[in-house]
């Protein structure tokens, strides 16, 4: 049988082949699919959800101004340390401990004065506002968190740097400059 | 004074440290180190092969080369904070980690998932099924030297990613799973680009057959090739399209359903000949029942919230106890088992991750094989490698 | 030598001499042009504009790559044997500009008139197998000899069923001249070979398109599996020039399936070298469009695919034309 069989099967082998050379020439005549960048640019509705570094949302009256209340939430929540929000100092209360989660505070010596918890009662203001955008892992916990609504995603598509400190951004500035070449005012926190 | 005559070791070679001895390479073959660069291991991974001739005689998969220690990651932060970590165990199919991660914690806590968040879920995660499968395909056939299939993959994949871009705002390393739902709820704009999409895969899921799957020299290629019976399949651990290609119609979605994916009809595909081109048409297979699954869930999208409104935010204390939960990747299965003390942190975290069983089979099925066919087989398992490694 | 005989030998010379120059001025700047097809073609099917930015639609690329393989440094890898290293790119590509000088691009446009010019091109042909043997060996390198020995058992295999077609060819006409045989075709394409000897063309085919080195068949380099196989160690103009022998190879096997099988320069209406070009580079894209469309055979489907299908059938194939010839002769 397989001297029968042999033959067809190797034209159905040839066969096959032809079949793939009809869809790689149909697909040579095709229009391309690339983007030629620096010449064309991806249509901007594909670019929208981009999430780029966070940026600091104004308030609706100031835009140069954060909504931040400087509570410090999102800089304890980022899973990669690449925030630093300094804020005015409040006189600490000496008389609450603030117990630590691992248990660290059994092994190291007491501190005297310790920062009060993140909280939304006690706005402080912000002094400035520090993004070490090279760390950041984009996973959204200090947007989805803050209470005031003051952090989302800019939508810097083609930010790119040829050194670290490029990447490193104090948001407050940041802001500031949005507000004067009158970028957007107060807006939707989440991106 | 002399030194016994005796070998102490009686010609065997090994590893001290470990206490690993194995009888060493025989005088007349050749060792040829496969990796940890060669265009073939997708990443880090190195086999220590020995050849006779084009026949590999053994093959010794080393890892670690891309060990982060995730594990130990988790037990240093936050709950939450672990999600992020998640998308880069497996960055093809990072959102049935960011499941299995969530899954374990709301397991653990009890929490509650609104049903819209569950649907945007296997949304979001079939999608994502589809898009580790597709750039598989393009890569598995670079691996048997067809170098256009790929550009086609991406062609898909690029809209794939465009969709979940507008859900988790990321192309690769999602993170957008939270406890008690997902970050951010699909508009119609979502809807349309998706139902556009599933309209367009069929007749691109034709091409590639006609392309590749029917085509001799892969069926050459594959059929007959790296057969990995149901019984060694079982006895590694293998699980996924590796264990489906070998005729075990094991899929954890139906075996321990999780998420709503019992409202769902879809295919379980199997395979029974075991061989590459089993494994090949299982996920192939996969591809269609992924979009249905889309489909179906497209359609019946439920309204409600995308994130419970009672869910936990930052960080916060889930019960004392341990829990094991279990997701089907794209590769297997994905566990995560997770023990609570109650504090902030996880006590202990332990992934399991498929591609590290399903790699493990390669040291007893390679043998044998010609070079070829070697890299035709390790391409087959689908390997993800820092997921071996994590 | 008197003044005589050398007035008689000079004209031939001074052809031979004119000719093999522009035969590399002709192999170099193929080179170009298919390595400028490949990427474009490369580029089209995958749905990509291929290279587009050196020069109008990326003309000049295969210029600034050129300028870049010549620019780079030569390293000998540690361990090799440099001799034979440097020998083998040198030895692919010689024997090439040898091979073109007995094509008959047009009724008078040859290198060299021969009677036994098929015969002249099949054996430079088999310089190609030892370069990449002594590539393989002499680069020290696991990859490289893993390429060398599939690359000789390849080219050892292949030239067999080769040559049977291609004798089969000659068998018909009574002539081993390629521009006799040529000749003897008429212009229209059912009056080419190709159309009394389907067989021995595609057998002719296949075996070329294995003999190149070219995907399907390319397991010498193998990318996927022996990265790059005999090239793996070679940088700058070592790469190059094996690059420019595959290429003129390529052009050499199109040339004889021309000649040979497709009525080499005759055409329906003003015959001349533009159709013998055309055809060749007909064939030549269609080599180019299979190594983009399908994977690599395995080692063994490869020689399998020789000995138990080329082989047998190219040798009923000469036995049946013989047979014709004697009856009908
Ligand atoms: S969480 Fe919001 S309000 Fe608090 S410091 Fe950060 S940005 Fe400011
Ligand atoms: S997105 Fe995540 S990693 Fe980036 S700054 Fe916010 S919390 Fe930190």
């Amino acid at each position: 049988m397989a001297i029968l069989t042999a033959p067809v099967q190797a034209l159905a082998a040839v066969w096959s082949m032809v079949v793939g050379l009809r869809v790689t020439i149909t697909n040579f005549f095709k229009p391309q699919e690339t983007i030629h960048y620096p010449r064309q640019e991806v249509p901007p509705s594909h670019l929208d959800s981009f999430r780029g570094h966070i940026e600091l949302v104004g308030t609706d009256e100031d835009p140069a101004k954060a909504r931040c209340i400087g509570c410090g939430l999102c800089a304890e929540l980022c899973p990669s340390f690449c925030l630093k929000v300094v804020a005015e100092d409040l006189p600490a209360d000496p008389t609450v401990s603030y117990e630590s989660h691992n248990g660290a505070d059994q092994l190291m010596p007491r501190p005297k004065f310790k920062a009060p918890p993140p909280s939304q009662a006690q706005p402080r203001k912000l002094l400035s506002y520090h993004l070490v955008y090279h760390t950041c892992s984009l996973c959204g916990l200090c947007v989805q968190n803050c209470p005031a609504g003051s952090l989302r995603f800019s939508h810097d598509v083609y930010l790119a740097g040829a050194s670290r400190g490029r990447f490193e951004f104090d948001l407050m500035e940041r802001l500031r400059g949005q507000a004067a070449h009158g970028g957007p005012k107060g807006g939707k926190a989440h991106a | 004074m002399s030194w016994p005559a005796a070998d102490p070791c009686q010609g065997l070679e090994g590893d001290l440290y470990a206490r690993v001895f194995a009888e060493g390479a025989r005088d007349d073959t050749l060792i040829l180190n496969m990796g940890p660069q060669h265009p073939s291991t997708h990443g880090v991974l190195r086999v220590l092969l020995e050849m006779d001739g084009e026949y590999v005689m053994r093959a010794e998969p080393v890892l670690g080369y891309i060990h982060r220690m995730h594990e130990h990651m988790a037990q240093n932060r936050a709950y939450v904070q672990f999600f992020p970590n998640m998308g880069r165990v497996d960055y093809l199919h990072a959102l049935a980690w960011n499941w299995a991660w969530a899954g374990a914690v709301e397991k653990l806590a009890g929490l509650e998932v609104p049903r819209r968040a569950e649907y945007i879920r296997v949304i979001c995660t079939e999608l994502n099924r589809v898009n580790s499968h597709l750039l598989w395909w393009g890569a598995y056939l670079l691996d048997l030297g067809a170098v256009t299939p790929i550009m086609y993959a991406f062609e898909d994949r690029e809209l794939v990613m465009d969709m979940l871009q507008l859900i988790t705002g990321s192309r690769l390393t999602y993170s957008s799973f939270r406890f008690g739902g997902v970050l951010t709820d699909i508009d119609t704009e979502f809807v349309s680009r998706c139902r556009a999409f599933l309209k367009r895969m069929p007749e691109r899921l034709e091409m590639y057959r006609e392309l590749v799957t029917g085509n001799a020299i892969l069926r050459g290629r594959l059929e007959g090739v790296g057969v990995i019976d149901q019984m060694t399949a079982r006895r590694y651990g293998a699980t996924g399209p590796v264990l489906r290609g070998s005729g075990v119609g094991y899929d954890v979605r139906r075996a321990e359903p999780y998420g709503l994916y019992h409202e769902f009809d879809y295919a379980v595909p199997v395979h029974h000949d075991c061989d590459c081109m089993a494994r090949y048409m299982v996920r192939m297979d996969e591809l269609e029942a992924s979009l249905s699954i889309v489909a179906q869930a497209i359609d019946g999208l439920p309204e409600g919230h995308c994130i419970h409104p009672d869910a936990p935010r930052g960080k916060w204390r889930p019960p004392a106890g341990e829990v094991y939960f279990a997701v089907e990747g794209a590769r297997g299965k994905i566990g995560v088992y997770l023990a609570s003390d109650g504090t902030e942190i996880p006590y202990r975290v332990k992934l399991r991750s498929p591609s590290f069983s399903n790699l493990s089979l390669f040291a007893e099925i390679g043998q044998g094989t010609l070079l070829s066919d070697a890299v035709a087989i390790l391409g087959s398992l689908d390997l993800v490698i820092p997921e071996i490694d994590r | 030598m008197n003044g005589s005989s050398l007035a008689a030998v000079a004209p031939e010379l001074l052809r031979l001499g004119v000719g093999l120059l522009a035969l590399v001025g002709f192999i170099a700047a193929n080179g170009m042009l298919l390595l400028y097809v490949e990427r474009k073609v490369a580029g089209h099917v995958q749905r990509r504009p291929g290279p587009f930015e050196v020069g109008p639609h990326g003309l000049l690329q295969a210029f600034a790559d050129a300028g870049k393989l010549v620019g780079k440094q030569l390293a000998t890898p540690a361990g090799a044997d440099g001799l034979l290293f440097w020998a083998a790119p040198l030895m692919a590509f010689m024997p090439v500009p040898l091979m073109f000088i007995a094509i008959p691009f047009g009724e008078n446009l040859f290198g060299l008139q021969t009677n036994l010019g098929l015969v002249l091109i099949l054996s430079f042909a088999g310089f190609n197998v030892l370069a990449l043997c002594l590539a393989g060996w002499g680069s020290n390198n696991k990859w490289s000899l893993l390429g060398a020995a599939r690359a000789v058992s390849q080219a050892v295999a292949y030239e067999i069923p080769l040559l049977l077609s291609v004798l089969a060819v000659a068998l018909m006409c009574g002539s081993l001249d390629l521009r006799q045989l040529a000749g003897s075709q008429g212009g229209w394409p059912w009056q080419w070979n190709v159309a009394v000897q389907p067989l021995a063309f595609f057998i002719y085919f296949v075996c070329a398109v294995a003999e190149t080195n070219r995907a399907p068949f390319d397991l010498a380099e193998a990318e996927s599996e022996l990265t790059a196989g005999v090239h793996t160690e070679y940088s700058g103009m070592g790469n190059g020039i094996f690059f420019l022998a595959e290429y003129a190879n390529m052009i050499v096997v199109g040339c004889v399936a021309t000649a040979l099988f497709l009525g080499g320069s005759q055409g329906p209406f003003a015959p001349g070298p533009w159709w013998f070009l055309a055809k060749m580079y007909l064939l030549v894209t269609l080599v180019i469009f299979m190594r983009w469309t399908y994977p690599r055979v395995r080692f063994d489907q490869l020689l399998n695919l020789n000995w138990r299908w080329l082989m047998p059938l190219a040798l009923v194939n000469l036995l049946a034309t013989a047979l014709a010839v004697k009856l009908a002769g």
